[in-house]
């Protein structure tokens, strides 16, 4: 368990708030795709934060209309990982962007056990720092 | 506006008003020479749909009724036309969300190698989601001469999603009828999911010289009165050859009429120094048509033909 | 200048024209009302305000001749250059709109002056600054000065490296999207110990905030060392992190005398692991740019501060328009720049600040006079700069702040956080969840300007910290009239 407020990973752009239904991921994706943004679905059992590559469950959704396609794959991906972290990202082509332009969890492990901070002591009183993911104690796929 | 009344009644009229549908028939029966029971059809599935709205309004009725389709009929008789309308029709009425038609043959559904189908059906239904999948040439998904043929996957993964996603996918089958026929049989899943079956019948003569009225005039040109009687001689031995394919033979004609035509202008103008008016611009004359190889008892459509 | 008002012609290339003596400026070549501008050419427009009676062309031509070549008489040295070249030009001039007679203020004049791209030594603010803020403001023609906006032409602009990071790649390096950034400043500014200070960092941090921030004037003082403030900052930052699972940042402000000792300040952050530092506007446009450079060769984001700008961009007769230190700043290379929060405590019309952030933000900038922008500008793909909203803003005007400011914005929070009645880390609590409350509402389509408020409420109804933060802050307004305004505007505009 964690010790933040709200005890949990709080990487993207809800987790302050309860976890979304469906209809609200489904009114965030209509959002998306109104901007003209791609969608992708991914999942991991290492959510460090710097562990940018989740896996992606299919390739990123180009020119897709309406929001029930992907939250089928949402929902796909719900049943085959079901105590994985799951997000939804949109991606923008724009010039000046082509980055990601949303990022927020919709599925998440019974038990978040977070990390540790390991501090290498180095010279002087400079510390090194390493944020250590306890999932990673386990192999890849014994995770959660 | 809100159609619904406190008590267990329901204005229908409201309904119908509210949802716009009639200038969409209205635009259908304009628009489309012929195909009166095609016309018919439609109206009753439109007022189906609308009093099934009524009843899901009065909660007499659960859950949205399975709306998926099957057009059948041979080529060029409109039934790409009507599926567009039809998504207008859908849409309007609150039963798909978005008004766009995903057009597809086996070629975007089905893969080459084992694991290939799945991603590419689930990324048209993905697509089509929220309006309309036409699967064109449906039959060819099965192949019953191929044991290993990947069809067969395609046709699941769509089975599959006509029943769980009826909210969000309306599909709408097209083919020959008797094609279509042997694939519902061998697939009686499929056939038991199909809630309409509309066929689209061959045009007459008439109903041709009609559209060939309508297709010139779109294309900004005019026929005269030898070009219109040429025409319909045209028509008369056109449809006596193979591959006739209803109005798409029909514009395909006119097509060619007007490459006749421009080098009959271009002609008149260089070599014989003739004055080009307006008028003869917009003119599409007898000799232009007749100038085809049917009347030589060829076949017109020239390398066309195939596709056609 | 007793030829002030003399007749307008350009006097002819020649043997008149460099006589010996004084000349108009007019008559020397500043003025060129014909003048045709080049893609290539430097704009810049001034707002002067001319001694009584002078001739406003005169003195727009003195303001050009006074910011490129010319000096206060003639000088036969010019023949030996292409001086009709270097000359900047002053080619239009137009009365300030509701200035003048019949009007509370004196007349004032726009004019518009443009300078050959070769007056100004590439990638240099220093140098493009000593002409056009150099010596001309002090000249006894104008009773007031001020520069209003620039046109930076592409080939120079592609002179200039621009924001070390950028907005783009800041978002990757934080991993953080489709939201702005929260931020606070440590408070009280002064006076804490190292060890207390990076107290109240963790506490936000971990508390649901992005980036804690230090203060513009903590620097290394006798109550806090510097090297002290880093290492219990950086223990904060990385304890937070790991507590969160998020990229957490704590802007370590590495301003000092010399560049040798910001250079040791900003290694040690680097070796601490820290993602961004931080500087001030009052270190220099010089040691601005060189820590850009260092910025981008060590993937540091560069914040700065813009400690002491209202010194001269406040008054609206004199001194230079924020908008253009926005440029420069871009050019320079800052990631980071305070550019106004609109609903708090500090200057800000809602107009004129959207165009600060267009500048900041924006590939292109249209020309648009009510947002204060004289010029169309092409940002030849530089860097965009994220601004920062800091000064009186709490969680309860979120909506607009959102509204207003966008996505592309940092929202600082200091007092909004660790003044909050529960502890600092409900203080973030309550920004954050106020913030991903109104990201999520907008995104799903509702009217936030209207029902923000309301929006606020129904999740103050399950978040007892954002409930606390409205009830303590509910009526904590700001309501002055700004000093900077558009001076063209079609509907009145309001500062809250």
């Amino acid at each position: 368990m964690m010790t933040n407020p709200n005890g949990i990973v709080t990487q993207g752009q809800f987790s302050f708030l309860p976890p979304l239904t469906d209809v609200q991921i489904t009114a965030q994706i209509k959002y998306a795709l109104g901007k003209g943004w791609a969608l992708s679905v991914e999942y991991t059992d290492d959510p460090h934060p710097r562990n940018t590559y989740w896996e992606m469950f299919g390739a990123p959704m180009f020119d897709l209309k309406d929001p029930a396609g992907i939250l089928m794959e949402i929902n796909n991906c719900r049943k085959t990982f079901p105590n994985h972290y799951i997000r939804v990202m949109a991606f923008s082509s724009v010039r000046g962007v082509e980055s990601p332009t949303m990022s927020y969890i919709v599925n998440r492990p019974k038990n978040e056990p977070g990390f540790s901070l390991v501090r290498q002591e180095t010279d002087g009183r400079n510390i090194r720092y390493t944020i250590h993911s306890y999932a990673t104690d386990k192999p890849e796929g014994e995770r959660y | 506006m809100t159609t619904k009344l406190p008590s267990d009644k329901i204005d229908i009229q409201a309904l119908l008003k509210e949802s716009h549908i009639n200038e969409v028939l209205d635009e259908l029966d304009k628009d489309l020479v012929g195909l009166v029971p095609v016309k018919q059809r439609i109206r009753e599935i439109a007022a189906y749909l609308l009093i099934t709205k009524a009843r899901l309004q009065l909660g007499i009725e659960a859950a949205k009724p399975s709306l998926h389709m099957c057009f059948t009929g041979n080529p060029g008789t409109g039934k790409t036309t009507v599926a567009l309308k039809m998504a207008e029709i859908l849409h309007r009425l609150g039963y798909i969300r978005q008004n766009h038609v995903v057009s597809v043959t086996r070629d975007d559904l089905v893969g080459q190698y084992i694991g290939h189908t799945a991603p590419k059906t689930k990324e048209v239904i993905k697509k089509a989601m929220g309006g309309v999948l036409f699967i064109d040439e449906a039959y060819y998904l099965y192949r019953p001469e191929n044991e290993r043929d990947y069809g067969q996957e395609s046709i699941e993964i769509l089975l599959q999603t006509m029943e769980n996603h009826r909210d969000d996918l309306v599909v709408i089958l097209v083919g020959y009828q008797d094609r279509m026929s042997t694939f519902f049989k061998s697939n009686p899943g499929m056939s038991s999911r199909i809630a309409h079956h509309i066929d689209f019948p061959d045009y007459d003569e008439n109903e041709l010289l009609e559209i060939a009225k309508l297709m010139v005039s779109a294309m900004h040109y005019n026929l005269d009165k030898h070009a219109i009687n040429a025409m319909k001689a045209y028509i008369q031995k056109r449809k006596q050859q193979p591959h006739f394919a209803n109005a798409r033979s029909i514009r395909n004609a006119l097509d060619r009429a007007r490459l006749r035509q421009a080098n009959r202008l271009f002609n008149d103008a260089i070599k014989h120094k003739k004055e080009t008016t307006a008028e003869d611009l917009s003119l599409i004359t007898e000799a232009d048509i007749r100038a085809s190889r049917v009347f030589n008892a060829g076949l017109d459509d020239g390398l066309n033909a195939k596709k056609a | 200048m007793s030829q002030l008002n003399s007749n307008n012609e350009t006097m002819k290339e020649g043997k008149d024209r460099y006589k010996a003596g004084v000349l108009p400026y007019k008559k020397m070549g500043y003025w060129q009302p014909d003048y045709q501008v080049k893609d290539t050419d430097l704009l810049a427009m001034f707002r002067i305000t001319p001694q009584p009676g002078s001739d406003p062309e005169e003195v727009a031509a003195a303001v050009a001749g006074e910011s490129s070549t010319a000096t206060w008489t003639v000088v036969w040295t010019d023949r030996l250059t292409a001086c009709e070249l270097y000359r900047a030009k002053a080619y239009r001039v137009d009365q300030v709109p509701n200035t003048g007679e019949g009007t509370k203020t004196e007349a004032q004049y726009f004019a518009y002056i443009a300078y050959e791209l070769d007056l100004f030594e590439g990638g240099s603010i220093a140098n493009l600054t000593a002409s056009i803020i150099g010596n001309v403001f002090g000249m006894k023609a104008v009773k007031a000065l001020r520069l209003e906006d620039m046109r930076i032409p592409v080939a120079y602009l592609k002179t200039f490296q621009g924001p070390a990071t950028g907005v783009i790649v800041e978002r990757e390096r934080l991993d953080k999207f489709g939201r702005p950034l929260l931020g606070a400043t440590t408070k009280p500014k002064l006076g804490l110990s190292g060890r207390n200070y990076g107290r109240v960092v963790y506490e936000g941090l971990k508390g649901g905030l992005d980036f804690m921030k230090d203060d513009e004037n903590i620097n290394s003082q006798a109550f806090m060392h510097w090297r002290d403030r880093f290492l219990y900052c950086m223990d904060a930052v990385n304890k937070a992190s790991a507590a969160t699972g998020e990229v957490k940042g704590h802007y370590l402000n590495v301003t000092a005398g010399t560049m040798e000792e910001m250079y040791r300040r900003a290694e040690f952050a680097k070796s601490l692991g820290s993602v961004i530092i931080m500087i001030d506007l009052v270190i220099g446009y010089t040691a601005i740019q060189s820590m850009a450079l260092w910025a981008r060769q060590n993937d540091m984001i560069l914040h700065l501060h813009r400690a002491g700008n209202s010194t001269y961009s406040r008054q609206k007769n004199h001194g230079m328009n924020f908008r253009v230190i926005c440029k420069w700043m871009r050019m320079a290379g800052v990631d980071h720049i305070h550019a106004g929060t609109v609903v708090g405590k500090l200057e800000g019309d809602p107009a004129m600040i959207r165009g600060f952030y267009d500048t900041l933000l924006d590939d292109h900038t249209p020309q648009n006079l009510e947002h204060g922008l004289f010029f169309e500008q092409d940002w030849a793909s530089l860097n965009k700069c994220m601004p920062v909203a800091s000064g009186g803003i709490h969680a309860g005007q979120m909506h607009q702040l959102l509204t207003y400011l966008g996505d592309d914005v940092v929202l600082q929070f200091g007092g909004g956080t660790i003044g909050h009645p529960q502890g600092i880390q409900a203080g973030a609590v309550a920004n954050r969840v106020a913030l991903e409350t109104m990201v999520l509402a907008r995104n799903e389509g509702r009217d936030i300007w209207n029902e923000g408020p309301q929006i606020l409420q129904d999740a103050a109804k399950w978040c007892g910290p954002l409930r606390a933060a409205i009830d303590t802050w509910k009526d904590i307004s700001f309501n002055y009239e700004s000093t900077d305004t558009a001076d063209f505007v079609p509907t009145a505009t309001t500062s809250f």
